[in-house]
């Protein structure tokens, strides 16, 4: 039992950091555009996709840092040459640009490199095991995706709160015009933070890569757990993301390993409905369900806390 | 006038081609994932049967006509193969052929009987070639549908007969995907060990998400914590090839039961986990089966397609839809169809198959193998310098088992 608490909390935290990765650039764009992306989670494919690309030609680590860099400047163009322009129509059009993207991004995806999973495999000097808790092996791999997304984690903090331009992003998402006035360019920082939060989601893409797999539905996979974090985490809020991502991490893995249902947990009380169609429902363990609980913790965070866990605004 | 006669020859140009083109050519629908997470065992598929097509293509194809495959994407989603079988029968397409997701199959029978019915002289056949639920050849059974692969309940009947002689198997853990097949595979085989083995204790009995999970480590900690010293799967595609990755990462001991081990990815994280004849499948057929004219093809097929043959069920359904259709000499999927019914057919492993007249399932010889290290000269998979190796072998008359079927006939 210790055993399987001790590795589902480090797949969870793991899960949760991945997440977090992607969800802190989401956030703080949505915040800044008051729409969110819907073309986030590709960034977090073309990460993966160039990944796979650059570590053939050069090997993962130049890829590791060559991807992120790609994807942010398709990112940082994406916002100058699209969506600076389409934000004069309005919300609504930005989020069907951004909707378009997707869409368009999966299919390009999928006409380079095909619809089948790409043989995207991690670099031979972390193939093995970190260390073993009682019978299970814990791979290298992941204990190095782990630091990873902590040192961004730390690496962004630091960015925000300890430095100028922390100080003067910071200031652009809630009084742009003010801070415009004070002479800074607010557009450029608009820029910057796109292309930053994409090339996040992009090194999330290039070290989950050979991981998970690396497909060309992946980002739809993945698109819709990133806006449950961002909700639940409150809109903008880097702390909120960051926590709301290890809750759904840790959520999503522990339900996994849960084999209740509400036959076991009223066991022989339970009224006989082996017969009816309640059976189904009587019967389902909590493990099965896994998937949907981070949609369910969305709709009781909306009905319940709309603004978010560490959210502000009520929108 | 002019204009009338542009618009009568645009109108008259493609009715014209397609004519010819149906003179020409038995179009044969392949209606099976081509993205998404069933894609990598889709196109390993479509390979398979544009190997076969160009096989008989060289042979002068069937009745005199060339065989052409035309690729269809389902996304392994059954409102998608309807929307795709209905495109494909509106280009001319009179034989579907489909395998991967008993949820498809499910429909595409429903489909095409209920579209066989409402259009008299333009029936359509469907060859299932790997669809296993039990269901689509009793209950739900339709005179257009065929299946070439041993329905779940034969594959279950021989692998627990296989388990029932091993002693060390004492606690099991079942892991299945959640839709009509995976449920199917878990209540046999609590079903039939509870019959065969009671000693046996089943420690776990999961159902996850089907080709959506991208990292099963938190159930292989589960599997881990349970103390099943064997688990028993129906997995197949990914689901198969990352569970068992995940498996090697963790560094699980246990012994697989599988029907679907050796699908892409499988053998090498079978290779990296090292669990050297541990893993075992059931199969029609595999490389290594001792018969010298099937090892001689899979040499052939693996030389041109670059891939292990991973589907001998779908030779056999192409050399019997020829065979039927010479027999009947037509290309009417009615007449087919009947021709088809109690056929006898020496399958490519070897040894006599029969597609039983009563509910449309092809009966044949299966294998269990093990994954390990094999003897010089045998073939290996995925360049892991492992191979399959027979364990056991079921002759055809101990694979049958009875059907509720009761077939409405044209």
């Amino acid at each position: 039992m210790l055993e399987l608490i001790v590795i589902s909390t480090l797949n969870g935290v793991l899960y949760g950091m991945l997440l977090f990765l992607m969800a802190s650039g989401l956030t703080v764009i949505f915040s800044m555009l008051g729409v969110l992306n819907f073309a986030h989670a590709s960034f977090y494919m073309l990460g993966a996709f160039f990944g796979f690309q650059i570590s053939r030609w050069f090997g993962f680590w130049p890829a590791l840092l060559i991807a992120p860099l790609l994807a942010g400047a398709i990112g940082a163009a994406v916002e100058r040459f699209g969506l600076r322009r389409v934000h004069k129509n309005g919300h609504v059009a930005e989020l069907l640009f951004t909707f378009g993207l997707a869409f368009a991004i999966e299919e390009i995806v999928g006409i380079i490199w095909g619809k089948v999973p790409v043989d995207y495999r991690q670099p031979d000097i972390l193939d093995f095991p970190a260390f073993t808790i009682f019978s299970t092996n814990y791979p290298a791999y992941k204990m190095f995706m782990l630091a990873v997304s902590v040192v961004i984690f730390i690496a962004l903090l630091l960015a925000l709160k300890r430095t100028r331009i922390g100080l003067i992003v910071q200031a652009a998402l809630t009084h742009p015009h003010m801070v415009g006035h004070l002479g800074h360019n607010v557009e450029r920082i608009f820029m910057l933070v796109f292309g930053v939060g994409t090339a996040l989601a992009a090194v999330a893409g290039v070290i989950a890569g050979p991981s998970l797999v690396t497909q060309s539905n992946m980002a739809a996979l993945l698109g819709p757990i990133l806006f449950v974090v961002v909700v639940v985490g409150g809109l903008g809020s880097l702390p909120g993301a960051f926590i709301a991502s290890l809750l759904i991490g840790l959520l999503q893995t522990f339900a996994v390993s849960i084999n209740g249902s509400l036959a076991s947990l009223f066991g022989p009380l339970g009224p006989d409905l082996a017969a009816t169609w309640l059976n189904d429902i009587w019967n389902v363990t909590i493990a099965q369900i896994a998937p949907i609980m981070p949609y369910l913790l969305l709709v009781l965070i909306l009905i319940f806390r709309p603004m978010g866990l560490l959210g502000t605004r009520e929108t | 006038m002019r204009k009338t006669l542009l618009a009568a020859v645009a109108i008259a140009l493609p009715m014209l081609g397609s004519v010819a083109a149906a003179q020409e050519t038995v179009k044969i629908g392949y209606i099976d994932p081509l993205s998404g997470g069933g894609a990598s065992v889709g196109e390993g598929g479509l390979k398979t049967f544009q190997y076969l097509a160009d096989e008989l293509n060289a042979k002068g194809g069937i009745l005199g006509k060339k065989v052409e495959i035309v690729p269809l994407d389902n996304k392994t989603n059954p409102q998608e193969s309807l929307i795709q079988a209905q495109k494909a029968i509106d280009a001319g397409v009179r034989y579907v052929t489909q395998g991967n997701g008993s949820s498809v199959a499910g429909a595409l029978s429903d489909f095409i009987t209920k579209y066989n019915e409402r259009n008299p002289g333009k029936e359509v056949l469907y060859f299932n070639y790997a669809a296993v639920d039990p269901i689509l050849t009793n209950d739900k059974c339709s005179f257009a549908h065929f299946r070439w692969d041993a329905n779940s309940d034969i594959k279950m009947e021989a692998l627990t007969n296989y388990m029932k002689d091993t002693p060390a198997i004492k606690k099991v853990y079942l892991i299945n995907q959640d839709y009509s097949f995976g449920q199917s595979v878990r209540s046999t085989a609590r079903a039939m060990l509870a019959k065969k083995r009671p000693d046996i204790q089943i420690v776990g009995d999961e159902l996850h998400p089907l080709l959506k999970i991208t990292d099963f480590a938190p159930y292989i900690a589960k599997i881990q914590a349970s103390g099943a010293d064997s688990v028993v799967t129906g997995n197949w595609g990914q689901d198969i090839a990352l569970l068992l990755k995940a498996a090697a990462d963790a560094g699980l001991k246990v012994n697989w039961y599988t029907y679907y081990a050796g699908g892409a990815g499988g053998p090498t994280a079978i290779k990296q986990a090292g669990l050297d004849h541990k893993v075992f499948q059931i199969t029609e057929g595999f490389a290594n089966v001792d018969h010298k004219a099937s090892q001689d093809y899979e040499k052939a097929f693996r030389a041109k397609v670059g891939l292990s043959l991973w589907y001998p069920r779908a030779v056999n359904e192409m050399r019997m839809f020829a065979a039927a259709a010479e027999k009947a000499k037509s290309l009417d999927p009615i007449k087919v169809g009947k021709a088809l019914e109690g056929m006898k057919f020496e399958v490519l492993d070897g040894g006599e198959g029969f597609m039983r007249a009563d509910d449309h399932q092809f009966f044949q010889p299966i294998y269990i193998s093990s994954f390990g290290e094999i003897k010089p000269g045998q073939f290996d998979e995925e360049n892991t310098g492992w191979g399959w190796t027979q364990v056991a072998k079921v002759d055809t008359p101990q694979t049958i088992v009875p059907t509720t079927c009761k077939m409405d006939r044209p």
